[in-house]
């Protein structure tokens, strides 16, 4: 735990900021939860826009296909409160995708922070399987999300869907052909893979977004 | 590259770390949280918790144990045992699993593969075989195990079922599993190497990971495993719990032979 030291010195700061994650129809946002509480903050789960506009930080968690969530959205008004949040925002795998232009999971329509659009990974050989699932490294990692980042780190990917390297790629990884592994624009940072679930390197990625 | 991974398995009785040889003999081995935290420390890439309970009172003691271990686990983990219907996944799901791995209810109710991925995605479905090659003669030094039968088990591999391996992994991996984890009963607990033929063709003609299960002994049988069986994922129990190996050895060996893992 090299940032333990860090950890004790913000605890008084930490408590008073108010984390908020989008509650909605993806999977596996309990876990976001977790990884949060595990930093020592008490993050709330909401989808109500108040909870959210008033929140310090915002993550967008989850696990799921394209249309669901994005319809989901779009039925209880929290396309429109994204969109108009000027806080930090860290969208994870799926909220990523969501927060692109256009899928091709089931050809939808996203939030269009990202100007790009996420492609279905095509494997070239038997040896690429899709979804994507396990360890695979991150590099070229740029902006404060990925402060202290000197190495290649390994961090954790379920994904069938990927975003191709574009004017927001913050960072790379290979599978298939290289891709965006995270993005940012304006208050808006996104990873593809999981940092909940990537040991202590994700909770170094979610420690530095909680402290930007 | 995407990293080949080392999997610890845990079985969990009444909320107790055990671990059976031939399926049979069970020894205690620790408190599941802290041993599954000990092993993320180490380099573990994900865990499989093997709820071998069979009571419903011992079931709710298996999802708190679930809560407890989504709390503290930093990295992805699968819970398995005991899950016969939609409902035990979405309550295992809900407690923080992040994929569940079926074995029996599967054999019995096929479509309940394309049901979990369906409500909750492919990639929460792992797809576990147990299956023992029925020509024993082709067993050892590394003759070919593809022209025997292997014959799918089911109820913790007490009961033989007419399914042959390869036919069953192939209808698995159509109806939407997100992995196959592939013990072999002739290899489990004999600490002689994995079966690596039979994974080999499997690795080879599903387009789904594929976890090599049963027969871990030394390190060098995880290097056979990842290079002569074209394993995705490499699991096993005793030689982690009692310290015969220690994952992090066990990577950094793995590496030094050329074999891309996290370390």
């Amino acid at each position: 735990m090299p940032f333990k030291y860090k950890e004790e010195e913000h605890s008084s700061t930490t408590k008073k900021m108010k984390v908020a994650i989008v509650k909605y129809n993806a999977g596996n946002i309990r876990s976001v939860v977790n990884a949060v509480e595990r930093l020592g903050y008490e993050p709330v789960l909401t989808d109500s826009p108040e909870e959210l506009r008033s929140a310090d930080k915002i993550i967008f968690p989850g696990q799921g296909e394209a249309s669901t969530t994005m319809k989901y959205l779009r039925e209880h008004g929290l396309d429109k409160v994204i969109l108009s949040l000027t806080q930090p925002v860290l969208g994870i795998c799926i909220g990523m995708q969501l927060l692109c232009r256009h899928s091709e999971e089931y050809d939808t329509q996203c939030l269009g922070v990202f100007d790009v659009d996420v492609k279905r990974f095509v494997s070239k050989s038997h040896a690429d399987k899709v979804p994507q699932m396990g360890w695979n490294t991150v590099t070229d990692c740029k902006t404060p999300l990925f402060k202290d980042f000197t190495k290649p780190e390994y961090v954790y990917f379920v994904h069938s869907y990927y975003v191709p390297l574009c004017e927001h790629t913050i960072a790379t990884t290979d599978y298939i052909q290289p891709y965006s592994s995270a993005l940012h624009k304006g208050n808006f940072y996104a990873t593809q893979f999981h940092p909940e679930k990537s040991g202590s390197v994700g909770e170094r990625i979610l420690r530095n977004f909680l402290e930007l | 590259m995407l990293a080949k991974r080392i999997i610890p398995c845990l079985d969990i009785k009444d909320g107790q770390t055990v671990k059976g040889t031939n399926f049979v003999n069970l020894r205690q081995a620790g408190d599941p949280v802290e041993l599954g935290k000990a092993y993320s420390e180490q380099g573990a890439d994900e865990l499989v918790y093997l709820d071998i309970t069979a009571s419903h009172e011992g079931r709710k003691t298996f999802t708190q144990l679930v809560t407890r271990i989504a709390r503290e686990i930093n990295i992805p983990f699968t819970v398995g045992g005991g899950i016969n219907e939609l409902a035990d996944v979405e309550r295992l799901l809900n407690a923080g699993a992040d994929k569940v791995s079926i074995n029996s209810a599967a054999l019995r109710h096929p479509e309940l593969i394309d049901e979990i991925a369906k409500h909750f995605g492919s990639q929460v479905c792992v797809v576990a075989i147990d299956a023992r090659c029925m020509d024993d003669t082709t067993h050892e030094n590394g003759s070919p195990l593809i022209d025997g039968t292997w014959r799918c088990f089911m109820n913790g591999g007490r009961l033989e079922t007419e399914r042959d391996l390869f036919q069953w992994a192939k209808e698995v991996n159509d109806r939407g599993a997100g992995e196959v984890l592939f013990t072999s009963m002739n290899h489990d607990g004999v600490k002689n190497g994995f079966a690596n033929a039979a994974l080999r063709r499997l690795a080879d003609t599903l387009t789904i990971p594929v976890i090599a299960s049963g027969g871990a002994g030394t390190r060098e049988h995880f290097r056979e495993t990842f290079i002569d069986g074209h394993s995705d994922a490499a699991l096993a129990a005793s030689v982690f719990h009692f310290g015969e190996i220690p994952i992090k050895e066990l990577k950094q060996y793995l590496s030094a032979e050329g074999i891309n893992v996290r370390l």
